[in-house]
């Protein structure tokens, strides 16, 4: 940790300009691997204690209430006791990095272990906790750039305080809140477009 | 020196694809309609995954597959550097690419164009940097296929690129393009970039340095990751 305060950021003069972005399109399936949907699978007998196994699913739909069914969905989130593996650090240690196709009924569907709170920045000094939460990560035909969002666990206490969930206006806030069916699924529907449109984040 | 990463620069919205691109008609019903909420970067922004070639194993020739033959069409190399907006080279970076066959055509229940599939040709493939930013793959010039977006649409050769950083924030999916190709003034998609240069920079460029004697032409391909935003501090201060 840093003795002394953080000093004010002096931006760097950027010399180069990031990449734009391109749509996945409808093809990307050669990079589907469904073993991917499963964070656990290389940790069958190495399952941290007090983990919780859950399984995250939910629908994709688009503006017209069509199901979304070849879209490319992405998870990360921190392992059960809130931590992220270090740049160059152990490969072979768990990770909640996911990727799943939606199927034809629009459906993604993960198994993953749940994670636990998240400091926002220890590295930078900021110790305040974020609730769990799951990054995810549209990307399909139609998205010039993948969509980003956020999946919350209902019912957990730190959501009351977490510092990105405190933002979204509180009538939207559900659409982002994942809920439980009692046997370790979560539920969260993600609506790209319309009516009850999920809140897409500028990441 | 060591730095701590605090989040990424936010690019300027004319070097990317507006999401709501009316010219690419599959936009219309997927655009989000809400403002975007601005997110500010926190420890699962700029944490990612951690991908090795055990776990994920390299195929960094697509033009030949396990057990058979060799794939039709010409035979290219691709090379470039994968770096950051400051220059940093993103190492041991994993690069995934996908792409039509020699008729333009996927390996993909889902397309239907009545143009040959090659059974010697798959059209993945994945690679990792180097400590200096570096890859290269073999495979075939993918080629141009129509598309249902206008009248007489084709889309202009191009491989699928996907891309991961030291942040989930860098994520990244685009698209390489060939030099001199007459679609490309024409293709709604690669024209969603409205800035000239930042358009420009999706197009590789032939590399005589790249090209193989007797064997295949080279492309020169760099991709930039979004810079840091970042404090400076001394060594053995952090973490």
């Amino acid at each position: 940790m840093a003795e002394t305060a953080t000093p004010e950021l002096a931006p760097s003069a950027a010399t180069l300009v990031a990449s734009a972005h391109q749509t996945a399109g409808p093809y990307w399936h050669l990079v589907d691997f469904p073993e991917w949907a499963d964070t656990t699978r290389h940790f069958a007998d190495a399952i941290p204690a007090g983990a919780e196994r859950i399984t995250l699913t939910g629908t994709v739909t688009d503006g017209t209430g069509a199901l979304v069914g070849d879209a490319l969905v992405e998870i990360w989130h921190a392992d059960p006791a809130g931590r992220y593996p270090e740049e160059g650090g152990d490969p072979t240690a768990f990770q909640g990095y996911g990727r799943c196709a939606t199927d034809k009924a629009g459906r993604y569907r993960f198994v993953t272990l749940k994670p636990g709170p998240v400091p926002v920045g220890p590295r930078t000094g900021d110790n305040r906790v974020q609730a769990p939460h799951v990054a995810l990560a549209i990307f399909a035909r139609g998205l010039l750039q993948h969509v980003s969002t956020r999946l919350y666990f209902e019912g957990e206490a730190l959501n009351a305080t977490d510092p990105v969930l405190r933002a979204v206006p509180e009538a939207r806030r559900g659409t982002m809140i994942a809920r439980p069916s009692g046997d370790g699924t979560w539920t969260l529907d993600l609506r790209l477009q319309g009516e009850n449109e999920t809140v897409w984040m500028a990441v | 020196m060591s730095e701590v990463v605090h989040g990424y620069r936010r690019s300027d919205p004319a070097t990317q694809p507006p999401l709501d691109s009316p010219s690419y008609g599959s936009t219309r019903a997927r655009f989000p309609r809400q403002p975007l909420l601005e997110l500010p970067h926190t420890l699962t922004e700029t944490s990612s995954p951690v991908f090795t070639a055990a776990r994920y194993p390299e195929v960094a020739d697509l033009t030949a597959l396990d057990g058979g033959g060799e794939a039709m069409g010409e035979r290219i190399i691709v090379a470039g550097r994968l770096t950051d907006e400051d220059g940093r080279p993103v190492r041991h970076a994993m690069v995934e690419v996908w792409q039509a066959n020699a008729a333009g055509r996927y390996n993909h229940e889902g397309d239907t164009h009545d143009a040959p599939l090659d059974p010697n040709f798959r059209g993945m493939g994945r690679v990792f940097t180097d400590a200096d930013g570096w890859y290269r793959y073999v495979t075939i010039r993918p080629g141009a296929y129509p598309w249902r977006n206008h009248s007489n649409a084709w889309r202009p050769n191009h491989i699928h690129y996907s891309l991961f950083g030291s942040g989930f924030a860098q994520r990244m999916i685009t698209q390489m393009y060939f030099p001199g190709d007459p679609l490309l003034p024409l293709d709604p998609i690669f024209n969603t970039v409205s800035d000239e240069a930042a358009r420009n920079r999706l197009v590789a460029r032939f590399d005589l340095d790249v090209t193989e004697p007797e064997r295949a032409l080279g492309y020169r391909f760099d991709l930039v990751l979004r810079g840091r935003e970042a404090t400076p501090m001394e060594d053995g201060h952090h973490g």
